[in-house]
């Protein structure tokens, strides 16, 4: 029964910490494209996991992993690096304009009708990418320990638990003005697109999954000194032409 | 344009602004340090710290030509 216990929280705390950068991605692209588009895409991504795991299910443990994450990784870097910048130049513009309320000036990005396939897109390889994480450590624990009920039990809970926390945090999400949040997403996207792409690389991170905060706080600090710089620049604090 | 080949046109127009979006710069400068950052590794040398310095530098580059054609 240790045994047991120890599986089912080794594999919930291990399979959480990829349901968080899952929740994060879909949370912050729902939030700035809009949730519609955003839910098909995450629904999708469930979709082929679930027939990924079927259809391969122990051996799952054998499928490269490097290479996925090198193609996720680059992809969202560049696609979050596109948000990054934009989010930077429109709070260097507007600062915090519409905290708490919707800003009369934002209009949600996407406006047009049917699928928004960029939010689509990102949550969709969100989830495959990370649900396809939570699988293999579910894989890995389970047959390791000998315990494979206990894993599954630890791995589904962990990404239903997070994933509600994510519903809860939703509303207060979309308090947030939508320059404020398209540079927040930006800065996540841009950190798990760096971490993914060179780990996928077989390259390792010093400290292992700990250099994902140091990134944040790396680009963080990064959009800070650009959005002051940009204020300098549009209050013609730059010498003259 | 007939169907397939509008669908085609489709997919590639929204995987360009998917991945370069309105500064190719940036997007080349990633897919140029990926290169290094594996020749690096390849070689035995250090090659974690290429990327986030990319990204650093890429951003103030392509912010500063934006501010100037705006």
């Amino acid at each position: 029964m240790t045994g047991l216990w120890a599986v089912l929280i080794t594999t919930f705390l291990a399979s959480a910490v990829e349901a968080i950068e899952m929740v994060t991605i879909v949370v912050g692209v729902g939030a700035t494209r809009g949730w519609r588009s955003t839910l098909i895409g995450a629904a999708s991504g469930f979709g082929v996991l679930a027939v990924v795991v079927v259809v391969l299910g122990a051996a799952l443990s054998r499928v490269p992993i490097g290479p996925l994450r090198l193609i996720v990784g680059a992809l969202l870097l560049t696609f979050g690096l596109q948000w990054f910048r934009k989010g930077i130049m429109r709070v260097a513009a507007r600062g915090l304009a519409g905290i708490g309320g919707q800003d009369p000036h934002e209009a949600a990005e996407w406006t047009g009708p049917g699928m928004d396939w960029t939010a689509w897109f990102l949550a969709f390889k969100g989830v495959v990418l990370e649900g396809l994480e939570v699988a293999f450590i579910v894989v890995t624990f389970g047959a390791g320990a000998g315990h494979f009920v206990g894993a599954v039990v630890g791995g589904v809970g962990a990404v239903v638990i997070v994933g509600g926390i994510g519903l809860a945090l939703h509303q207060t999400v979309r308090r947030i003005p939508r320059s404020l949040l398209q540079l927040i997403v930006g800065v996540l996207l841009s950190t798990f697109g760096t971490f993914w792409a060179i780990e996928g690389l077989g390259i390792n991170w010093p400290g292992g999954d700990a250099a994902i905060p140091g990134l944040l706080i790396l680009y963080v600090a990064t959009a800070l000194v650009y959005i002051s710089l940009e204020r300098n620049r549009a209050l013609g604090l730059r010498p003259a032409a | 344009m007939p169907p397939p080949f509008s669908w085609i046109v489709a997919v590639a127009k929204f995987l360009y602004d998917f991945i370069v979006g309105d500064d190719w710069t940036v997007a080349a400068a990633v897919g140029i340090g990926l290169i290094v950052s594996a020749i690096l590794n390849v070689n035995n040398l250090p090659a974690w710290w290429l990327i986030p310095v990319i990204v650093v530098v890429m951003l103030g580059v392509s912010l500063r030509r934006a501010s100037r054609t705006h």
